[in-house]
Order: C-alpha cells, then sequence, then structure tokens
C-alpha cells in the first residue's frame, strides 16, 4: 500500500483531482464555483495524461538530450490542446454567468431556480 | 479530389471569422457569407459523395503527416451521406434564418464554427481529433443556445456547458487509457492494436477506456439518463438554433459512438465483452420508453420535441448494442431520417410562433385552418416520425426492427412497437388539435388583438414555409428512395463484418 502510494502519487493526485473536481460542479450551488470544479476536474485529467508521458530516468525530447530514454512528447503535445479548449470552454462558461447575473441578480442556482419558478 | 473532404473542415472555420469583419460594413453580411458558405459545403460534400461512389473509401493525411502517426480524415459510404447531410441541412436552416433570425453577424460565425464542428466529428479518422472536433461542436453549441435574449436560455446553456463539458473530458480521459494502452491515436491502428495488447480485450485498461468514451459520447448524444441538458438547450434557443442542433449536434457525437464501437472497438469485442452491447441494448431501450413518455407529458411543443429525441437517440443506440448488418443499417439510416424530420418539424413550430404566435398544445387548436400549409408538413413530419411508410421514419425503424428479431432479441423489437405507439401518442395529441379541435371562443379573440398589435402575419416569410415544405418532402422522397440509400450504406458496413 505505502509502496503504491510512493511510486504512484501521481496518479493518484489525479483521480483525488478529478473527484474533487466533480464534486464542486455537483455540489455547489454557486455558478462561479462550479466553472473553477470544473477546471479542477480538467485539469485532473490533463495531469493524468502528461504523467503517462513520462519515463523514469527519461530526458526530455530535444535535441541534444540523447543519452538516455526519452520522455514520450505526444501527451504533452494533446495536452496542449485540451488546455486551449479548457481555457476557451472557461470563457465561454463566464460570459454565460456575467448575462445570467445580469438577468437575475444572483449566483446562486436556487435563487435562479426560484425565480424561473415565479416568472 | 481527397482534398474536398480537409476543406469541408476548414472552409466553415475560414468562413466564421469573416462576418465579425464584414460586420463593420453591413449589418447583413453575415447571412450572405453564411449562404456562400453553406453552397460551396454543399458543392465540396457532392465532391467527397462523389469520389466515395466511384473509389468506395477516400482517405486525407492531415498536413502531410502519414497516418497512423499524423492526423487522418477518411469519408466512405456510411460518412459520405452525413457529410451531404449536413451541408443541406445547414443550407436549409441558413435560408429559414434570413427572415426568423437571429439577426447577427455572430450568429452566423457560430452557426459557420458549429458547421466545422460537425463535419470534422464526421469526417475525422483519429480518437484525440475526435475529442477536438466535439468540444469545437460543443463550445459552438453553447453559444447558439445562448443567442436567445433571455436570461433563461443563459441558464440553459450553462448546464449544457457543465454536463457537455464532463461528457467530453470522460472522453478524453477514455482515450488517454487507449493510448497508455497501445501507443497510438488512429482509429483504424487503434483496432489491431487493441487486439495485440498482452491481455487482449480482457485488459483493464482497454475496457475502462472503452466505458470512459463510450459513457462520454452518450452524454453528448443525450441518452436517458443523461440527457438532462437537453430538453432545455432545445427549448430555450432560437428556433432556428433549436432545428439546426436537433437536427445535426446529437447525430454527429451519436455517429461518433458508432465509430468508435465498430471501427475502434470492432464487433469481436463486443462479442469477447458481451456487457457493453447489454449494456448499449439497456441503456437504449430505457431511453426509448422514458424519452416517450417524458414526450407525452410535455405542454411546451418544444419540450416534447426534445423528450422525443431522447427516445429516437435510445433507437439508435440499441441498435448499436444489437449490432447485425441489419440493425447497424437501420441506425445509419434513422440518423439521417431524425435529422431530416426533426429539424422540420423545429422550423415548423417557428413558422407557427412566427405568424399566429402559438407555442403550446392549447394554442395549436385549429392552427390548420390558419396556417394550412406548414400545418400539412408538420403532419407529414408527425407521421414519418412515428414510422408510418413509405416515409424515412418506418425504414430506420423496421430495419431496426427487423435487426432485433434476427437477432433473437424479442424484447427489443417489443419495446419499438411499444415506442411507436407513445410516438403516435404524442403526435396524435398534437395534430388532433391542429386539424380536429375548433380554437375557443378566447383564443380566436386573443389571435385577432396579436394580429393587430404583436406580431404581424408577414413575420413568416415564403422561405421559410418553402424549407419546412422541402424537410417534409425529403423525409417522403427519401423513404421512397431508401433502398438506393441502403445500398449506398450497405458496402461501408460489410467492412466491420469480415
Amino acid at each position: 500500500m505505502i509502496d503504491l502510494l510512493t511510486t504512484h502519487y501521481n496518479y493518484i493526485a489525479s483521480i483525488l483531482l478529478v473527484g474533487i473536481g466533480l464534486y464542486v460542479v455537483m455540489g455547489s450551488p454557486n455558478l462561479v464555483r462550479k466553472v473553477i470544479g470544473m477546471n479542477i476536474f480538467q485539469v485532473g485529467i490533463f495531469l493524468f495524461f502528461v504523467t503517462t508521458g513520462y519515463v523514469d530516468g527519461g530526458v526530455p525530447p530535444i535535441v541534444g538530450h540523447t543519452e538516455g530514454p526519452i520522455v514520450s512528447p505526444l501527451p504533452h503535445v494533446l495536452i496542449l490542446t485540451a488546455i486551449v479548449v479548457g481555457v476557451s470552454l472557461t470563457a465561454v462558461a463566464l460570459a454565460l454567468i456575467v448575462r445570467i447575473y445580469n438577468g437575475y441578480g444572483s449566483l446562486d442556482e436556487d435563487v435562479i431556480k426560484e425565480v424561473q419558478v415565479d416568472d | 479530389m481527397t482534398d474536398a473532404l480537409v476543406l469541408l473542415i476548414v472552409l466553415p472555420i475560414a468562413a466564421a471569422i469573416l462576418p465579425v469583419f464584414l460586420g463593420i460594413l453591413s449589418d447583413r453580411a453575415g447571412w450572405y457569407v453564411a449562404l456562400a458558405m453553406s453552397l460551396a459545403h454543399l458543392g465540396l460534400s457532392a465532391i467527397v459523395a462523389n469520389a466515395v461512389d466511384t473509389s468506395g473509401r477516400i482517405s486525407y493525411a492531415v498536413g502531410g503527416f502519414q497516418p497512423p502517426f499524423g492526423i487522418e480524415l477518411v469519408a466512405d459510404g456510411i460518412s459520405a451521406p452525413l457529410l451531404v447531410l449536413i451541408s443541406i441541412s445547414t443550407l436549409g436552416v441558413v435560408v429559414y434564418a434570413r427572415r426568423a433570425g437571429p439577426h447577427s453577424n455572430a450568429f452566423y460565425s457560430e452557426l459557420a464554427l458549429l458547421t466545422a464542428g460537425i463535419s470534422g466529428v464526421v469526417a475525422t479518422a483519429d480518437v484525440f481529433n475526435l475529442y477536438v472536433f466535439l468540444e469545437i461542436t460543443g463550445l459552438a453549441t453553447y453559444a447558439l443556445v445562448a443567442s436567445g435574449r433571455s436570461p433563461r436560455a443563459a441558464v440553459a446553456s450553462l448546464k449544457y456547458l457543465f454536463v457537455g463539458t464532463i461528457g467530453a473530458s470522460l472522453y478524453l480521459l477514455g482515450t488517454g487509457y487507449l493510448y497508455i494502452a497501445t501507443g497510438t491515436l488512429n482509429m483504424a491502428s487503434l483496432s489491431e492494436a487493441i487486439v495485440a495488447t498482452p491481455a487482449g480485450y480482457a485488459s483493464p485498461t482497454v475496457l475502462t477506456g472503452f466505458g470512459l468514451m463510450a459513457t462520454g459520447l452518450l452524454v453528448k448524444v443525450a441518452i436517458f439518463p443523461l440527457h438532462t441538458w437537453q430538453p432545455g438547450a432545445y427549448a430555450e434557443s432560437p428556433d432556428t438554433v433549436s432545428a439546426y442542433i436537433s437536427a445535426l449536434v446529437s447525430t454527429a457525437a451519436a455517429y461518433g459512438l458508432f465509430r468508435v464501437t465498430y471501427t475502434v472497438f470492432t464487433r469481436d469485442f463486443l462479442e469477447a465483452v458481451p456487457i457493453a452491447a447489454d449494456a448499449f441494448v439497456l441503456l437504449g431501450s430505457v431511453s426509448i420508453v422514458a424519452g416517450s413518455v417524458l414526450a407525452v407529458m410535455q405542454s411546451d411543443l418544444k419540450r416534447m420535441l426534445a423528450y422525443s429525441s431522447v427516445s429516437q437517440f435510445g433507437l439508435v443506440v440499441t441498435a448499436l448494442g444489437i449490432g447485425n448488418k441489419t440493425a447497424l443499417i437501420g441506425a445509419v439510416v434513422h440518423l439521417i431520417g431524425h435529422a431530416v424530420m426533426k429539424g422540420g418539424l423545429f422550423l415548423a413550430l417557428g413558422v407557427f410562433a412566427a405568424s399566429v404566435g402559438a407555442r403550446t398544445m392549447d394554442e395549436f387548436k385549429g392552427l390548420a385552418a390558419r396556417e394550412p400549409v406548414t400545418s400539412a408538413a408538420f403532419a407529414v413530419l408527425a407521421f414519418s416520425m412515428v414510422g408510418i411508410p413509405p416515409a424515412i421514419g418506418f425504414i430506420g425503424k423496421w430495419n431496426i426492427v427487423v435487426g432485433a428479431v434476427e437477432a433473437g432479441s424479442w424484447s427489443v423489437a417489443l419495446v419499438v412497437v411499444v415506442s411507436t405507439l407513445l410516438t403516435l401518442a404524442y403526435f396524435g395529441r398534437v395534430i388532433e388539435r391542429m386539424y380536429f379541435t375548433h380554437p375557443d371562443e378566447t383564443d380566436v379573440a386573443d389571435a385577432s388583438v396579436s394580429a393587430d398589435g404583436g406580431q404581424p402575419a408577414s413575420d413568416v416569410s415564403f422561405g421559410m414555409r418553402t424549407v419546412v415544405v422541402v424537410a417534409a418532402v425529403t423525409a417522403v422522397l427519401l423513404g421512397i428512395a431508401g433502398s438506393d440509400l441502403i445500398d449506398i450504406i450497405r458496402p461501408a458496413l460489410e467492412v466491420y463484418f469480415v
């Protein structure tokens, strides 16, 4: 068990981040916190990808570093793309939240639901 | 020749930038850009379809990097009809939007971006690239849903954004598992590499990857109980947007699910892991029944159509689970048919709302007398959705039922037949009110008041009605030409059955 913790702590960290992120998205009534939770959730997945590319004792995949095994650069490149997607999503989400706040005067999901029922 | 395949994606992305700049010159510039884009898109997809017709399967290596290392785009007998469908739907929606709106250049930018995303999902042969196109589709859809001015639309869009992002991220995590197991992302080479892994299909990494990818895509398809984002998104967006996204967005995701299940994991995987196929059949069947029952309960017509989509995509997913040739043909035909029918129905609702202000079940009383042509088109599309021959809805459902019987799953065949009755129940209610119920006295008074002051009848253009009628005629013609459509799809499906 301890062995697993010391050798696979990066995987455990990414699973924890995914769990925390999902919990915040579902559990928090505040819309901005939900966006933060969504970001944490995505970062957990990004970390998972990045960590899979690492090779123990590996060298960076840069010209000049040829001795020893080379770290796989592909997952890192994929995650660069995914980070861009994540930033765009956050921007759209925040833009929507601004409109929701202008319309309802609240960021609390429960309050917004009540106002919608009253309409 | 194969360049047309990549241009199908590049052209709309380039066109998405133009309305923003041309907006300085004219408020209507966006429409002309969108029209030119959709006509060019139609031309390109016709070239691709023609190439597929002559040579079977065409492939394009993006940036000159040869697959499996580079990104590959592929068109075959299944994706080519879908690409043509995307072009024609885009053209129809653009023509409709000229009068119906939303009247802003940003709308046309988002529409072009969505066209690019959907074309990409259909054309790509790389699992990570599929994720990127799913997210482009998602981002454009969130913006389009929120283009309705009400804060309600923003709330619906944000909900869709949270659920959609988590779905797409689960899919991304699944591709990560597959990449760890195999070291490749190309769909065709993945199918070989998965078998070659030490534990093969029994490998926990591969199984987890499948579970995550399938769950993520099922969220995007909006299968019960993962459908919660969908009714709000369809109901709160402007009518033009509802029609476009209901016709294509879930369709593209369902096609992605088909590709991942049958190209990446193949039928051997479904045979080795029967629980995967069983889960598709179970989730699909539950979705068919639950979607129909929820649709019967709605009084808002747009919500009713939204829940109807949950039920119809249940059919498609069930057919993916059954997995024999007949059922898969039914699934692809129903994907195409559903897009024509549901898009047309939403556009018809837009006409009703603009001309007589009817949006709920009660307001539909006696509508046929006031809006005869559109009502007739609506009725044709509704009966097609129920599955009455010779329309396209029948061909899809018939093949799925026959496939289920061939596979010996009588329970599935029963569910499909029951769902047909439920579909008749919720569309019958609407048609009964339109044709056989006289409007109440108060309704007539209200209508005359609103005709005087609120919304003049001239809000509906000839073009809007024409698009609805064309959708209805297409649904019937596709049904009559159903065997030709099946002849195009069948050779591409044979590949999965060798």
